[in-house]
């Protein structure tokens, strides 16, 4: 699935290389333009600039850098064979981190491969966080669920389907469910530039604006849905601008930019729960890494591309904001740096300390109540012989 | 005790229990404005307005999915498909969320849903419209899927499957729309899920059939009990959780069955009790256990041929004679 023809693609390689844009203007065309507030020298867009705080631009930094060192720090005990799966968000931070920090408590998330950290920044702690990566005895999903496909009902974060768009439609359905009780609730719902070709990126932009609900959703258009460029994804000129067909307000955003995220996100927010209905966001962004750890990218892009965004990096461009406001010089950063790699280093430890789930939990969760013919197979498997010690 | 048609007896269930609980809601294709497709939710648009009685797009997976979302955030959504058939473009939500986001979550989320539709042969609908779509949806585990015959039935089940925290599949017949019969007025009248009901008493052989196939089942019965044969039909009602008991029981005191039932006979529900039989019987046969199914080819419109595939009480007959070894 999703995989072109490789044998049409040298021929127009030049066609489908990612350029980097240039702002445009937003107010006529919100879907086509580009909504943007950090400048290359790392001062602000006046006119676009949200505003945020020091503290707040801060804590953007912090939560962007600790994902940044756990996605390589993940990457490489995948690599050690300590965990099966992993799909870091390298390069598209700005997006969910900006995100969380916009929603409210009791708001909901049914995020995309690349946006279980949202949790994270919405108070979910590291330990458990780690231990549905690892899927162990620590993990409250009892280690039935992929590594980055996670979830936390304290933190209303759903975990998304791998078929890849089904996860939006729950969204949808979700605000839905907030509009029929009168509640203040909104949901945010993500997929990737990939899932929008999937049927229910259709049927949630569909019923949302239909049903006028509370949703925010999200694409996080980061050019690659494993080797097909957007470019073969669709060939409308932006992603947003399908918004305008559903009768969804759609704002294309620069996704690299967590100033601009966090304005689109924030307003986006504003209006669904003031009644004002759905609102479509399409964050340009690029995957600096591999898809997961069983892609090569180096197959079907070239180093050159990477590098342009790479120069991108929504890290180094918040970075280069606070240092022009005077908020952040090499020590604090090196400092923080240090703190978070010594936080993270300590999860891994106390994570890598549980075992697996009992062979017993198998037959729990299926139904509300366990039916006589798991607790069957429950006594089967337990009077049966023991499986091998650790796995 | 009133006298309903099966279309009532369903919307009695569904409005009992919106009345009961205000989370309960229904959605679907044409349930409101037109009263449904079938007439099932007749007056319910009236009774409880549109926010509670949705008409939706042309969108079976949309519609699940976002009702999938809702019950996910603490609603209880009643889903019509226009019919089974056309839930299968709405499979993935059913077969990887709805069944799935209980176990997948650890237990802390559910999904609290009743999915209802007319299954299996109607009359000349050709092969889209026919299918038997409970045999794909029994496979699943995290589901549970009932099939009942009768009005009584019909209201009891449902009521259950809406009062119940994991996802339910509400199997019913276009065919059986129109059939009375008497229905308990008590509004906690629940029929509990995973009981069958023995619709006739017999001694000499064992006919299980759900949904539609218990009225030709019994219609074979009243022909056997002419030839001498006293037949015992099992209603299963529900297909998932499976009363293997009941089954079991009555094949010990008559030590022969026929499975009688919509749907292919390449696997599917019919097989799946064909192998309980003879796992827990096994001692107590005196013949085979064979079956009575559609033919293995999709369904044809012209009224003669499709009846040949549809299983008559004549094909019934047919197979019990042969496990009594009077064919």
């Amino acid at each position: 699935m999703h995989q072109a023809d490789p044998g049409s693609r040298g021929s127009d390689a030049a066609e489908t290389t990612i350029a980097i844009e240039a702002a445009a203007p937003v107010a006529a065309a919100p879907d086509l333009g580009l909504l943007r507030v950090l400048r290359d020298d790392g001062s602000v867009d006046p006119a676009t600039d949200p505003g945020m705080s020091a503290e707040l631009l801060l804590r953007a930094y912090r939560e962007i850098k600790r994902l940044r060192l756990l996605d390589a720090r993940m990457i490489l005990v995948q690599r050690q064979g300590r965990v099966g799966f992993y799909g870091a968000c390298t390069g598209q931070e700005a997006t969910p981190i900006a995100t969380g920090l916009a929603l409210e408590k009791d708001d909901w998330v049914f995020p995309a491969l690349r946006e279980s950290s949202i949790m994270l920044v919405r108070g979910f702690p590291l330990v458990p966080y780690l231990a549905q990566i690892y899927g162990n005895s620590a993990d409250v999903l009892k280690g039935r669920q992929m590594p980055s496909h996670m979830s936390g009902r304290a933190v209303n974060q759903v975990s998304w389907s791998s078929v890849i768009g089904p996860q939006l439609p729950h969204a949808v359905g979700a605000a839905w469910a907030a509009k029929i009780r009168g509640d203040r609730t909104v949901t945010v719902g993500f997929i990737g530039d990939g899932g929008t070709s999937e049927p229910d990126f259709h049927n949630a932009m569909n019923l949302a604006g239909v049903y006028r609900v509370p949703c925010v959703m999200i694409c996080q258009n980061n050019h690659w849905a494993i080797s097909v460029p957007t470019a073969r994804q669709t060939a409308s000129e932006t992603i947003a601008v399908k918004g305008r067909a559903y009768g969804v307000p759609s704002v294309r955003v620069d996704g690299n930019d967590v100033l601009a995220v966090y304005k689109a996100v924030s307003e986006a927010v504003a209006r669904a729960r003031s009644g004002g209905g759905p609102t479509f966001l399409e964050a340009l962004t690029y995957r600096i890494g591999a898809h997961s750890t069983s892609d090569d990218p180096t197959r079907y892009r070239s180093d050159e591309e990477v590098a342009t965004w790479v120069a991108r990096d929504p890290l180094a461009r918040l970075r280069r904001h606070l240092v022009h406001r005077g908020l952040l010089d090499d020590a604090i950063d090196a400092a923080m740096e240090q703190e978070l790699s010594a936080e993270i280093s300590a999860a891994i430890t106390e994570v890598e300390t549980h075992g697996p789930p009992g062979r017993e939990t198998l037959f729990d969760d299926v139904y509300a109540d366990q039916p006589w013919h798991l607790a069957e197979q429950r006594a089967e498997l337990l009077r049966g012989p023991k499986a091998p010690a650790g796995h | 005790m009133s006298q309903l048609r099966f279309r009532e007896a369903v919307r009695a269930a569904m409005i009992e229990e919106m009345e009961r609980d205000e989370r309960v809601y229904l959605i679907g294709e044409e349930v409101g404005h037109y009263q449904g497709a079938y007439k099932v939710s007749e007056g319910m648009l009236e009774r409880f307005g549109e926010r509670r009685v949705i008409d939706t797009p042309i969108t079976e997976s949309g519609f699940t999915g976002i009702s999938i979302g809702a019950a996910i955030v603490g609603l209880r959504p009643i889903v019509e498909y226009m019919t089974w058939n056309f839930s299968a473009v709405a499979f993935d939500q059913i077969l990887n969320n709805a069944a799935k986001l209980r176990q997948m979550s650890g237990g802390q989320l559910r999904v609290p849903i009743v999915f209802r539709a007319p299954n299996g042969s109607a009359r000349q609908v050709g092969s889209q419209h026919s299918h038997a779509m409970e045999h794909f949806y029994a496979h699943i585990p995290g589901l549970k899927v009932l099939a009942p015959a009768t009005p009584a039935d019909a209201k009891g089940l449902l009521k259950a499957a809406i009062r119940d925290d994991d996802p339910v599949l509400f199997m019913e017949s276009e065919t059986l729309y129109g059939v009375k019969g008497e229905v308990p007025d008590d509004p906690d009248f629940l029929v509990p899920m995973g009981q069958a009901a023995i619709a006739r008493e017999g001694r000499d052989v064992t006919i299980v059939a759900w949904s539609r196939m218990v009225h030709v089942a019994l219609e074979a019965a009243a022909v056997l009990a002419r030839e001498g044969v006293e037949a015992e039909v099992i209603d299963l009602r529900s297909l998932r959780p499976l009363d293997e008991t009941t089954i079991v029981a009555s094949v010990r005191k008559t030590h022969r069955a026929v499975i009688a039932y919509e749907g292919w006979p390449y696997g599917g529900v019919g097989a799946e009790i064909v192998d309980r039989i003879q796992r827990l019987a096994f001692d107590d046969l005196d013949a085979p256990v064979l079956r009575t199914s559609f033919l293995d080819v999709p369904m044809p419109y012209n009224a003669r041929l499709e009846q040949l595939v549809v299983p008559q009480a004549s094909r019934i007959v047919e197979q019990v004679r042969k496990v009594l070894y009077r064919a």
